[in-house]
C-alpha cells in the first residue's frame, strides 16, 4: 500500500476554490441587512481552500488506505461481511427514490411506500414474525425500541415492577446498553461453557421483577440453542418477552424463523444478512418484527395498506413513539429489498446452506492447526482461541495483526468475552473454496511461525502502510481535532 | 511487585493510608499491572458523600473501564486533579499517585484491611 | 446457481466431505425438529438483473420526486445541490464495502476521514469535540439530552416548542421509558419564549434544547436560553442548521455546551427522509459524555502519524450497560459526503452557498408579500425558511401548485405555509413560482 498522510486542511491554499454556485447576484448581496449584528458570526470558518481536481485525489489517496469486502476476504465473525451487490446501489440511487422530499404527501410516494409494505411482508414472512417497523436506523437502534416496546407492554399490564432484562454473558456489549437506555436494568447469566444458555441459571435468575430475556441464536459463539423450546417456556411462563438479537440470522434463513421458535420481538441488520454495504460504519438499517399482540407499541407512524393505497397511520395511542427522522433509513431498506427480490426464496436458504457449509469446513480444517475450544457443529462462524501459553508470548493480536502481512482482513477477535483470547471467524456464502483455503493456508503458515519465528508476529503488519499504533497514547492524550498550529 | 510497609491494603488490590480519621486511597502495583496503560481516571467531586460499596471512581485503559467501589462511608475531601493530565502516573508510581482523601465516618470498617506480609501472601495465592 | 454465491456442487461435495457428513441437511440437525422450518418461504424465486430493474422501476415510477416538481419544502431536509464528485468519491468500493474501522492498520482511508469530519464539525459550530456521526439530527439530539441526565441530577429536559416536531417526539420516546420529563417551552410570534422558560425553569432541570434558525425558520436567543439553563445547573443544547452557521453565530460564541444537527444537506440525498447523518459536538469539558465513536490522532510503532479509534472506554462493546450509549453503527459513509462537500466548497464557498440561500430566501419573501396573496407573520429574522399567512385556502393553494409542476408546500397552521430556499432554486424557478401563484 502507498503511503499518505496528508490532511485535507494541508493542502490548502489561499484564494483556490472548489465549488461555484448559480445566480452569482444572490451570492454578493450584503446579508447584513438581514439580521443583527449579534446575530452574526465573528469567528473564522477555517475550512481548506482546495480545488475540485485536488479533492478528487486527496480522497482517492485516502480511499486506497482502506480494506473493504471488495478488495478482499473480511470473515469478520458477528458482522457477516458478505459481498454488496451493486445493482443495490443503482437501484437505490435512482433519483425516483433518493431525491424524494420526506414531507411530500403520501399520493407523491407511493412507489416507495409500496416498495416499505412489501419489504416488511418479506421480512415477516422470513423471520416468522407478524408485523414489522422498519423505522429503526441500525442493530442497536432497533434493540432500543424493541425493548422500549417490551416496557410498554409490562407498563400495559401493570407490570410497572418489571424491570429486570437478562443478557446471557456472551452477548453482544449493545444489549446490556440498550436495556440500560431504555430503563430497564441488567442482570447478567454466565453461559455454559460452550456458550449456551444455562437453564439452571436462567431460572435462578428469575423473580417478580423479571421483563425478558435477550436471546443471539445462533449464539455469538456460532452454535444453535439446542434448548430453545424450553427456554420459551420459562420465558413465557414467567411473564416475560423473549427478544431476538438478529445479527446472526445470516445462519437461519429458511431452516428456522424467530417467530416460530418463540421470540416476541426481533430486530435485523440489513447491512449484514440483507447485503446491504457497512460503509466504514454506517450507514445500517435494523428493523424490528414483532408479534402481533404487541404490534399496537410500534413506533408511528404505521404504514398500512387501504384498498389499494398507502398511508402513514399516526393515530397510534399505545405507540411507543417515535425513535427516529421520519421512517427510516429508507436508502437501505430499497437496497435490502432489491437482494431479497433478487435471491429469491431459493437464493436465501442457499445462502444459509452455504453460510454455515463454509464455516464447518474453515472449523474443520483450521481446528487440527488451532486450539477450537468449543468443537461441535457450528453454524455460520466459529470461535478459535489465540491462548498458546505463556511460553510463546503471543496473543490473538498478534495473529491478527500477522493477517494483515497476508493480505487478509482479521477476524473478530477478543470477542466473545467468555472464550479466553477469541478469534471468531464467518466466512458467510459468498466466499470460495479457494479464498478461504488461502486464509487457510495463512492461518498454518502463522501457527508454524508461533514455535520458529514470533519475532515476525510480535513486528506484524510488515506490509501495511502504518505498522501498530500507540493506542495508550492516544486515548491519555486525546487529539481529535486538527489544530492549524501543529501544522 | 512493589509493597510499602506503612500502607494498608484490601482484597481488590487498593491501598489506603490514614491519618486520623483520614484515609488516602490509591491502587496497588499489582493492580496498575493488571488494568494496564492507564488513560483516563474519572474522579467523584469534593465534599461527595460515598456510602461504602458506591462506584466512585472509573479508570480507563484502552480496552476497559474498571468501577473503583468505596471502601467507607466518608466524604471525599481531596482528589487529584493532576491524574487528569497524567494518569499514566497510577501505572508509574502507583503509591505516589494517591487518587481521593476520604474522611472515614466508622474507622471499624478498615478492620479487615491487611498489612505488607498479609497482603504480598495474599498476592501471591492470586497469582 | 447464484451469482453471489460462488460454491459449486463440486465444491459442496468436496467441503461435506472433509467435515465429514453426508449432505447439507446434516450441518443443521442441531435444529430441534419442532421449530425447524420446513415449508418454503411465501417469496418468489430469484430473479435475473434484468427482471430486477423492471421490477424495482415499477416502483421508482409510482413516485414524484423532487427532480419531477420543484421543491421548496425543508423542515431539516433540504434539497440542497450534491455536487457530482461527493457520489462518484463516496462509491469508491475501499470506503463503502469496509467495516468499522476495528484495524486501524488497513483502515486509515475510513479514520483518517472522520478525523477530518471531527475537525471540520469543531470549526463549523466553535465546539472542542465531535464524534464521529448519530443516525440523524433527531437522534443526536436525544442522546444530547441522555448526556444532560448523565452530568446532573435533575429529572426534567426543556425543549422548546419551536424546535421540529420530530425531534420533540423522539427525545419524548427516549426520555419516557426512563421515567424523565419533558418540559415544553412557549412560543410567541413564531419563537420560542424566553420568559417562559424563565418561569419554568428549575433546579430540576438538566438541559434546555433550542433550535435556530427554529422550525418556521427563524433565529432564537440561543444565548439567553442557554444562560438560565446554566444558572440552574443545567446544561444548553443547540440544534442547529449547519450551513446557516457560515454566517450566523456560532454555538460556540453563544455559550452552548452541545450541539446537534443533521447534515444531511451536505452532500447526502434527501432519500424520504434517511440515511441522514446527525452531528453532535460539546466543550471539552463534556468529551468523554459524547456517545458513539471518535477518532484519534496517534502515532504507528516507526513514528508515523495515523488515526485510531479512541476514547473507546465510553463505549457499549467495552463499558456495557454502563456505556454512553449503544450507538454501535452511525453513518459513517454519509459523514464521509458531508465531509467531501465541507472540504470542497471550503472556506468561501460555504459562506457563499449562506448568502445565496439566505438572500434568494428574502428575495421570495418579499416578492410573495408583494403579490398579495400571502402576509407576513413573524418579526423574526430567517435564514432560508420563512412561514406566510396564505389568503387563498392552503389546501387549493397546494392543489395549484401541483397542477403547475411544483411540490405541496409544508401547512403549519390552518391558513399558514412554509417556504424552503436552497441554492438549488435558480432564480428562474422563483420567479416561475411567483408567477404561478399570481395565476391563482
Amino acid at each position: 500500500m502507498s503511503s499518505y498522510d496528508k490532511l485535507i486542511f494541508e493542502l490548502s491554499q489561499p484564494g483556490r476554490i472548489g465549488f461555484t454556485l448559480a445566480d452569482e447576484e444572490f451570492s454578493n448581496v450584503d446579508y447584513n441587512q438581514f439580521f443583527n449584528e449579534d446575530e452574526l458570526r465573528t469567528s473564522e470558518l477555517d475550512f481548506p481552500e482546495i480545488n475540485e481536481t485536488e479533492v478528487v485525489r486527496h480522497y482517492t489517496a485516502l480511499s486506497n488506505l482502506n480494506f473493504g469486502v471488495d478488495t478482499g476476504f473480511y470473515p469478520l465473525g458477528s458482522c457477516t461481511m458478505k459481498y454488496n451487490p451493486k445493482i443495490n446501489e443503482e437501484i437505490a440511487g435512482n433519483p425516483k427514490f433518493s431525491h424524494i422530499h420526506p414531507e411530500q404527501p403520501i399520493e407523491d410516494v407511493q412507489g416507495t411506500l409500496n416498495l416499505m409494505y412489501d419489504c416488511s411482508e418479506a421480512l415477516a414472512e422470513i423471520t416468522g414474525m407478524d408485523a414489522i417497523s422498519l423505522q429503526p436506523a441500525a442493530g442497536s437502534h432497533g434493540e432500543l425500541t424493541g425493548l422500549m416496546i417490551m416496557k410498554a407492554y409490562h407498563l400495559s399490564r401493570g407490570d410497572h415492577h418489571r424491570v429486570n432484562i437478562i443478557v446471557p454473558d456472551s452477548a453482544h456489549g449493545t444489549n446490556p446498553a440498550s436495556a440500560n437506555m431504555s430503563g430497564f436494568n441488567t442482570v447478567e447469566i454466565k453461559s455454559k461453557a460452550n456458550g449456551a444458555v444455562d437453564v439452571e441459571a436462567l431460572k435462578a435468575a428469575i423473580d417478580e421483577n423479571f421483563a425478558g430475556l435477550m436471546l443471539t441464536n445462533p449464539s455469538t459463539l456460532g452454535l444453535f440453542e439446542r434448548n430453545i423450546e424450553e427456554i420459551t417456556k420459562i420465558v413465557h411462563e414467567a411473564g416475560g418477552l423473549l427478544y431476538y438479537d438478529g445479527a446472526n440470522m445470516n445462519a437461519i434463513m429458511s431452516q428456522v424463523r424467530p417467530g416460530d421458535m418463540g421470540f416476541d420481538i426481533i430486530h435485523l441488520n440489513l447491512h449484514k444478512t440483507f447485503s446491504t454495504p457497512h460503509g466504514g460504519g454506517g450507514p445500517g438499517a435494523g428493523p424490528i418484527g414483532v408479534k402481533a399482540r404487541l404490534e399496537k407499541f410500534l413506533p408511528f407512524p404505521v404504514l398500512e395498506k387501504q384498498e389499494e393505497k398507502f398511508v402513514l397511520n399516526y393515530d397510534r395511542p399505545d405507540s411507543i413513539g417515535k425513535i427516529k427522522n421520519y421512517y427510516g433509513n429508507i436508502g437501505i431498506v430499497t437496497r435490502a429489498y432489491t437482494y431479497i427480490l433478487r435471491m429469491g426464496r431459493d437464493g436465501l436458504k442457499r445462502a444459509s446452506e452455504v453460510a454455515v457449509l463454509n464455516a464447518n469446513y474453515m472449523q474443520k480444517r483450521l481446528k487440527a492447526h488451532y486450539h477450537l475450544p468449543i468443537d461441535e457443529l457450528c453454524k455460520h462462524e466459529f470461535v478459535l482461541s489465540g491462548n498458546f501459553g505463556l511460553t510463546h508470548g503471543i496473543n490473538t493480536i498478534d495473529i491478527a495483526k500477522r493477517l494483515l502481512d497476508f493480505g487478509f482482513h482479521p477476524p473478530t477477535i477478543y470477542f466473545p468475552l467468555i472464550i479466553d483470547q477469541a478469534m471468531m471467524v464467518e466466512p458467510t456464502e459468498t466466499e470460495s473454496l479457494q479464498s478461504m483455503d488461502k486464509f487457510i493456508d495463512a492461518m498454518i503458515k502463522i501457527r508454524g511461525e508461533i514455535d520458529t519465528d514470533p519475532d515476525i508476529l510480535h513486528t506484524a503488519p510488515n506490509t501495511t502502510h502504518i505498522s501498530r499504533i500507540d493506542e495508550v497514547e492516544a486515548a491519555r492524550n486525546p487529539i481529535i481535532r486538527y489544530m492549524k498550529e501543529e501544522a | 511487585m512493589k509493597v510499602l510497609e506503612n500502607l494498608l491494603y484490601n482484597e481488590e488490590h487498593e491501598w489506603i493510608q490514614l491519618e486520623g480519621d483520614v484515609a488516602t486511597f490509591g491502587i496497588t502495583d499489582y493492580a496498575q499491572d493488571m488494568l494496564g496503560g492507564i488513560v483516563y481516571v474519572e474522579l467523584p467531586e469534593e465534599e461527595d458523600e460515598v456510602e461504602q460499596g458506591d462506584s466512585f471512581i472509573t479508570i480507563e485503559s484502552v480496552k476497559a473501564a474498571t468501577d473503583v467501589l468505596s471502601p467507607v462511608d466518608g466524604e471525599i475531601i481531596a482528589v487529584n486533579e493532576a491524574l487528569d493530565d497524567a494518569p499514566e502516573s497510577l501505572n508509574d508510581a502507583p503509591y505516589e499517585a494517591w487518587i481521593v482523601k476520604i474522611r472515614v465516618n466508622d474507622l471499624s470498617q478498615l478492620d479487615n484491611w491487611m498489612d505488607k506480609e498479609a497482603y504480598e501472601a495474599f498476592c501471591a495465592k492470586e497469582a | 446457481m447464484f451469482p453471489y454465491i460462488p460454491v459449486s456442487k463440486n465444491d459442496e461435495k468436496h467441503m461435506l466431505d472433509i467435515i465429514g457428513v453426508g449432505n447439507i441437511d446434516d450441518l443443521f440437525v442441531d435444529i430441534p425438529e419442532n421449530v425447524r422450518f420446513r415449508g418454503e418461504l411465501k417469496l418468489p424465486l430469484q430473479k435475473s438483473e434484468i427482471e430486477i430493474r423492471q421490477i424495482m422501476n415499477g416502483y421508482a415510477s409510482k413516485n414524484i420526486s423532487a427532480s419531477d416538481k420543484l421543491c421548496f419544502l425543508g423542515d431539516g431536509t433540504y434539497d440542497s445541490y450534491i455536487p457530482s464528485i461527493v457520489p462518484y468519491l463516496t462509491s469508491r468500493s475501499e470506503f463503502s464495502t469496509a467495516y468499522t474501522p476495528y484495524q486501524p492498520e488497513i483502515s486509515q482511508g475510513t479514520l483518517h476521514g472522520i478525523f477530518e469530519f471531527q475537525s471540520l464539525v469543531c470549526n463549523l459550530t466553535d465546539m472542542d469535540a465531535s464524534n464521529a456521526s448519530m443516525y440523524d439530527g433527531p437522534t443526536a439530539a436525544a442522546e444530547a439530552a441522555l448526556m444532560a441526565f448523565d452530568k446532573s441530577k435533575g429529572n426534567t429536559f426543556a425543549i422548546a416548542s419551536t424546535v421540529n416536531q420530530n425531534t420533540i417526539d423522539v427525545i419524548t420516546t427516549y426520555l419516557k421509558y426512563r421515567n424523565h420529563e419533558v418540559l415544553i417551552i412557549d412560543q410567541k410570534d413564531l419563537r420560542a419564549d424566553l420568559e417562559d422558560f424563565k418561569a419554568k425553569a428549575s433546579k430540576d432541570l438538566v438541559g434546555v434544547l433550542v433550535q435556530s434558525p427554529n422550525r418556521y425558520g427563524y433565529l432564537e436567543d440561543v444565548k439567553g436560553f442557554v444562560e438560565i439553563a446554566n444558572e440552574n445547573k443545567a446544561i444548553g443544547v443547540m440544534y442547529a442548521d449547519p450551513s446557516s452557521l457560515a454566517l450566523l453565530k456560532t454555538p460556540g460564541e453563544l455559550g452552548v455546551d452541545v450541539v446537534v444537527g443533521d447534515m444531511q444537506q451536505f452532500g447526502n440525498a434527501m432519500n424520504f427522509g434517511g440515511p441522514h447523518i446527525g452531528f453532535m459536538a460539546a466543550t471539552a469539558k463534556l468529551m468523554r459524555k459524547l456517545p458513539g465513536r471518535i477518532a484519534g490522532q496517534a502515532k504507528d510503532r516507526r513514528g508515523n502519524r495515523a488515526f485510531v479509534l479512541t476514547l473507546q472506554a465510553r463505549e457499549q462493546h467495552i463499558r456495557r450497560d454502563k456505556a454512553a450509549s449503544n450507538i454501535c453503527s452511525n453513518q459513517a459513509l454519509n459523514a464521509l459526503s458531508s465531509t467531501i462537500y465541507m472540504s470542497l466548497l471550503g472556506k468561501t464557498g460555504l459562506k457563499e452557498l449562506a448568502i445565496n440561500n439566505t438572500s434568494k430566501a428574502h428575495y421570495l419573501h418579499d416578492v410573495l408579500i408583494k403579490t398579495g396573496s400571502f402576509e407576513k407573520v413573524s418579526n423574526g429574522n430567517f435564514y432560508r425558511e420563512f412561514v406566510l399567512r396564505s389568503k387563498v385556502d392552503v389546501k387549493t393553494l397546494n392543489e395549484h401548485l401541483n397542477k403547475n409542476n411544483i411540490l405541496s408546500l409544508k401547512v403549519v397552521g390552518t391558513d399558514l405555509v412554509q417556504f424552503t430556499v436552497t441554492e438549488n432554486r435558480t432564480k428562474s424557478e422563483l420567479d416561475y413560482l411567483i408567477q404561478v401563484v399570481e395565476g391563482l
